[in-house]
């Protein structure tokens, strides 16, 4: 797999879905399910990844209060509720995580 | 100062609040995607010919994880799609200005650019310049993306492993993702697509996380669906 390759078509599909209907203007009309669905793709894609990252240790779930990535992640899952920032939330999880390390 | 010059700053004006969390945003990507193993060039360069950040984000993770080139491309369109609604949204106010411009404004077009946008846009209506306020938001933001990703890159060299850096992703992703479940779909979508990516995830060429995602958007969009049929 070559990561200049991968990039460069990323890069165009990316390209290639914001000039769409912009260039596309008055041809082609998005459809009210696509345009609800869209709303929905940042809370499925990066839950798809956030949970195995918190729960699975080498593949295989791993629920208590040892699985430091887990604590650390529901502390900052916290913080992002009532601080809404994304710095935040990030040095609190990271802190959490060193601590959690340090200390256990 | 002439209106395009007035469009121009304004949307630069519109801008910088963004920038001051697009910064650091920049700056942990850079020094991620390094420790994910890309080069130093190459993560620079996904910043320019890539130029999303999410999207960045999950390649690094992606590529992290070795997975192979088509899964990441599909992984890439599928958290890009929702560019097209920006696309789509913004089409008319650009539909009288050269085919130059819409190449040079679509290449600009990030969350971060598109929402001051859309939302001037929407209370001034079409003008004649208008697209330069566009431009003015999309070209410091597309600026503060170069430069933070440099920053980032020159100090991940200097971070060392055992800080677990790379766990910062998975907590870039829950700081994303959080602000957004305000409501049962979104909560619903985001529970749904966590657990069928637990239960897929010894699917091979990361597959799980494609399904999982479509699963998610699947049950968010039929549940609005259905709230709205009830109400």
């Amino acid at each position: 797999m070559n990561i200049w390759l991968v990039m460069f078509i990323g890069g165009l599909i990316t390209f290639g879905m914001r000039f769409s209907l912009i260039y596309l203007f008055g041809r082609f009309q998005v459809p009210e399910t696509m345009r609800r669905a869209l709303h929905y793709v940042p809370p499925a894609v990066l839950s798809a990844i956030v949970f195995p990252e918190l729960l699975l240790s080498d593949g295989s779930l791993h629920l208590s209060f040892e699985n430091f990535r887990l604590v650390a992640g529901l502390v900052a899952i916290l913080v992002a509720w009532f601080s809404k920032n994304t710095l935040i939330t990030i040095i609190a999880g990271m802190v959490a995580l060193f601590l959690l390390q340090f200390f256990f | 100062m002439n209106e395009q010059s007035k469009q121009f700053w304004a949307g630069v004006r519109a801008e910088l609040p963004l920038l001051i969390s697009v910064f650091p945003f920049g700056m942990i990507y850079g020094a991620l995607a390094l420790n994910a193993g890309l080069s130093k060039l190459a993560a620079q360069m996904m910043s320019s010919i890539v130029f999303a950040g999410s999207a960045q984000f999950v390649t690094a993770q992606l590529v992290h994880d070795a997975a192979p080139g088509f899964v990441i491309l599909l992984t890439i369109a599928v958290v890009n799609l929702r560019h097209m609604l920006y696309s789509a949204s913004l089409a008319p106010y650009l539909a009288s200005v050269s085919t130059r411009w819409k190449v040079l404004l679509s290449y600009l077009l990030t969350d971060e650019a598109y929402a001051p946008t859309i939302l001037k846009y929407e209370r001034e209506g079409i003008t004649p310049f208008s697209h330069w306020f566009l431009f003015g938001a999309g070209i410091v933001l597309w600026s503060t993306w170069q430069a933070s990703t440099a920053f980032g890159i020159f100090l991940g060299t200097a971070i060392p492993d055992s800080w677990s850096l790379d766990f910062a992703l998975p907590l870039t992703f829950i700081a994303m993702v959080v602000p957004v479940l305000k409501n049962r779909p979104a909560i619903a979508a985001a529970v749904s697509a966590g657990i069928v990516s637990l239960l897929a995830y010894s699917l091979p060429f990361r597959l799980g996380l494609i399904l999982a995602a479509l699963v998610g958007i699947a049950v968010g969009t039929l549940l609005e669906k259905k709230a709205d049929s009830d109400s």
